[in-house]
C-alpha cells in the first residue's frame, strides 16, 4: 500500500470513527444519567435520515438550513420517546428492567411506523456536492467531508464539554448522573435534566446519521440498527457512562474497522463481526471499557 | 414556622410512619432521635419531597407543601443535608459549593463562597480539589456548607455525627450553633447520638417504630430516666 493510499484510509478511519463517536455521546450521556441503554437511539438516527432526504429531496430546502433543523427534529422526537414511553415508568417507580424493554419496544415501533409511512424501499439519500466532491491535498484524493466532519465533530466535542463542565444545566446533568436524590437537594428538575439528555444525545445522534447518510447513501427503515449497535459497542468500549470514553471509543472502532477492511480486503464482509469480536476482547481486557470506572448501581 | 400533622409514610406494605405530628418553630433547634429504622431519615425525606406520604399535612409558615415537588421544596428554602453526605465526588469542592447555590440568581455567591471558607478553612485549601478525596469529617463539612449555599430558611440535618470521630463531631454542632444563633436559621435535626443532639437542642421529640413517644425540651429529655435508659446509655 502506498503513502497516499494509506493516508486517505486514515482520513476515512477518523471520519468513521467520528460518526461512530457522535451517535455514541448519545448512548453514554443517556446511560449515565439514568443507567438504561436506549435501544431507540439507532432508530433516531434511522428517523433523521429521512427527515434529511425529505427536507432535501422533497421539499428543496438547502442542506445547511435543513441539517441543523434536522437535528432539532431529532432532538424532539428523542425527548418525546424518553417522555412517553420511559417517564412515566420512572415515575411510577418501575425495574430498570422495564425501562430496558420499553426502550426495545421503542425501536420496534420506530422501526415499522417508518415502514408504514415511508415503505420498505430502499431511498437514496441526497448527495450534496459540498461534501462529497473529491479534493487533492498533495497527492492524497479525498472527500471533502473527510476534512469537513472530524473538524465539525471536534467542535461540537468542544462545545459539549464546555456545555457540561461550565454551564448550569451541563452541571445539573453531572449531578443527576452521579447521584440523583442529592441532586433534587440541591433544586435540580431532575425530569428536565433527563429530557434535556435526551435532547443533546439524539440531535448528536442526527448529525451522525447525516454523515452516514452521505457516506452509504441507500436508506431503509432497518438501517438503523448495525450502526446503532455499533456506536453502543463503540461507547462500552471506550467505557459507557464516560462521555470522553464514547469518543475514544468510537474514533478507534472507526480507525480500526476501516483499516482492517484496508489492509486485508479479503476480510471485507467480516467488518461487523469484527466490531464485535474488537468488543469481546477490550472487555476481557478491562471489563469497565477504556477509560471508564466501575459505576455503582443506583440503590 | 413548620408543622407536621398526622404524616404517614409508606414503604411498600410497611409503615414507616404512623401519624407522626411535629413542630419546628423559628429560630430553634429541633432535634428527632430514635434507634436504626425508627423513621427519623423517612420524616426529612417526606418533607423534602424525595419520599411521597401517604396521608397527613406538610405546612410551612402556613401554607400547605404536602404535594409540591423537590424543587419548589429547595426554592422555599427548606434544604436537606442528607445521610451519608452525598457530596458530588466527581466534582471538585469549589463546584460543590456552587451547586449548592443552584437555583439562587443573585451575584452574592462568590462573597459566600469566602464564607464557607471562613467557617471551614479546609474547604478553601481543598478547593480544587475532587471532593471524593476528602476525609469523612471533611465531606461533612462540605455538605453543610453546600447546604448553607442555598442560604435556607430551615436546615435539616440527618446524622451529621454519622462515622466521624469525636472531636470532628464538635466543630459541626458548634457551626449548626453558630448560624443558628447569628443567622436566626432553625434547624430540624436527626441523630443517633442522643447525648450530642439533646445537648444542643430546644426541643426534641423521641421517634420509636414509626409514631412519636415522647417530646420535651432538650435538657429535660436529657434528664428523663427512659431515654437516659434507651438512647444515651447511661441507665442503671
Amino acid at each position: 500500500m502506498s503513502l497516499d493510499v494509506f493516508l486517505q484510509q486514515v482520513c476515512n478511519g477518523i471520519t468513521l470513527g467520528s460518526v461512530y463517536a457522535l451517535v455514541a455521546i448519545g448512548y453514554t450521556m443517556v446511560y449515565g444519567i439514568m443507567r438504561l441503554i436506549n435501544f431507540a437511539h439507532g432508530s433516531l438516527f434511522m428517523m433523521s435520515m429521512y427527515f434529511a432526504f425529505y427536507a432535501i429531496g422533497f421539499f428543496v430546502v438547502p442542506w445547511y438550513i435543513a441539517f441543523p433543523l434536522v437535528a432539532v427534529l431529532t432532538a424532539v422526537m428523542g425527548m418525546a420517546t424518553e417522555r412517553i414511553a420511559y417517564y412515566p415508568l420512572r415515575r411510577s417507580g418501575s425495574p430498570p428492567t422495564s425501562i430496558l424493554i420499553s426502550a426495545v419496544g421503542v425501536s420496534y415501533f420506530i422501526e415499522n411506523f417508518a415502514t408504514v409511512l415511508f415503505t420498505g424501499r430502499q431511498k437514496l439519500f441526497p448527495s450534496i456536492p459540498f461534501f462529497t466532491d473529491i479534493i487533492t491535498i498533495g497527492n492524497v484524493r479525498l472527500q471533502r467531508m473527510s476534512i469537513v466532519v472530524p473538524v465539525l465533530t471536534f467542535v461540537l466535542l468542544i462545545i459539549l464539554m464546555f456545555l457540561l463542565e461550565k454551564s448550569k444545566p451541563g452541571m445539573a446533568m453531572r449531578a443527576v448522573s452521579r447521584d440523583a436524590d442529592a441532586a433534587q437537594l440541591m433544586g435540580i428538575d431532575v425530569n428536565r435534566t433527563i429530557s434535556l439528555t435526551f435532547g443533546i444525545g439524539s440531535a448528536l445522534a442526527a448529525v451522525g446519521a447525516m454523515v452516514w447518510g452521505l457516506k452509504y447513501p441507500q436508506i431503509a427503515p432497518t438501517i438503523g440498527a448495525m450502526p446503532g449497535m455499533k456506536c453502543f459497542v463503540s461507547a462500552v468500549i471506550g467505557g459507557i457512562g464516560n462521555v470522553k470514553g464514547a469518543v475514544i471509543g468510537g474514533l478507534l472502532l472507526g480507525f480500526v474497522e476501516v483499516m482492517i477492511v484496508a489492509f486485508f480486503p479479503a476480510l471485507t464482509s467480516y467488518r461487523d463481526a469484527f466490531a464485535f469480536c474488537f468488543l469481546i476482547v477490550v472487555l476481557l481486557v478491562k471489563p469497565t471499557g477504556i477509560i471508564g470506572e466501575k459505576i455503582a448501581d443506583k440503590v | 414556622m413548620l408543622q407536621i400533622e398526622n404524616l404517614s409514610v409508606n414503604y411498600g406494605g410497611i409503615k414507616a410512619l404512623k401519624s407522626i405530628s411535629l413542630e419546628v418553630p423559628a429560630q430553634k433547634i429541633v432535634t428527632l432521635i430514635g434507634a436504626n429504622g425508627a423513621g427519623k431519615s423517612t420524616t426529612l425525606r417526606s418533607i423534602s419531597k424525595l419520599v411521597r406520604p401517604h396521608s397527613g399535612k406538610i405546612r410551612y409558615n402556613g401554607e400547605d407543601i404536602t404535594a409540591i415537588g423537590a424543587k419548589q421544596t429547595v426554592e422555599r428554602g427548606i434544604i436537606l443535608v442528607p445521610e451519608g453526605r452525598h457530596i458530588f465526588p466527581d466534582m471538585t469542592v469549589q463546584d460543590n459549593l456552587k451547586i449548592g447555590a443552584y437555583l439562587r440568581k443573585d451575584d452574592q455567591i462568590s462573597r459566600d463562597i469566602s464564607y464557607m471558607h471562613e467557617l471551614f478553612p479546609i474547604l478553601k485549601e481543598r478547593g480544587r480539589q475532587l471532593a471524593g478525596t476528602l476525609s469523612g469529617g471533611e465531606q461533612q463539612m462540605l455538605a453543610v456548607s453546600r447546604a448553607l449555599m442555598s442560604r435556607p430558611k430551615l436546615l435539616m440535618m440527618d446524622e451529621p455525627s454519622l462515622g466521624l470521630a469525636p472531636l470532628i463531631i464538635k466543630d459541626i454542632f458548634a457551626i449548626i450553633q453558630r448560624v443558628n444563633a447569628e443567622d436566626k436559621l432553625p434547624v430540624l435535626l436527626i441523630e443517633q447520638n442522643a447525648n450530642f443532639a439533646l445537648k444542643v437542642a430546644d426541643y426534641a421529640y423521641v421517634l420509636e417504630t414509626g409514631t412519636i413517644q415522647m417530646e420535651g425540651a432538650g435538657t429535660e429529655l436529657l434528664r428523663n430516666e427512659k431515654v437516659k435508659e434507651l438512647y444515651l446509655g447511661t441507665g442503671d
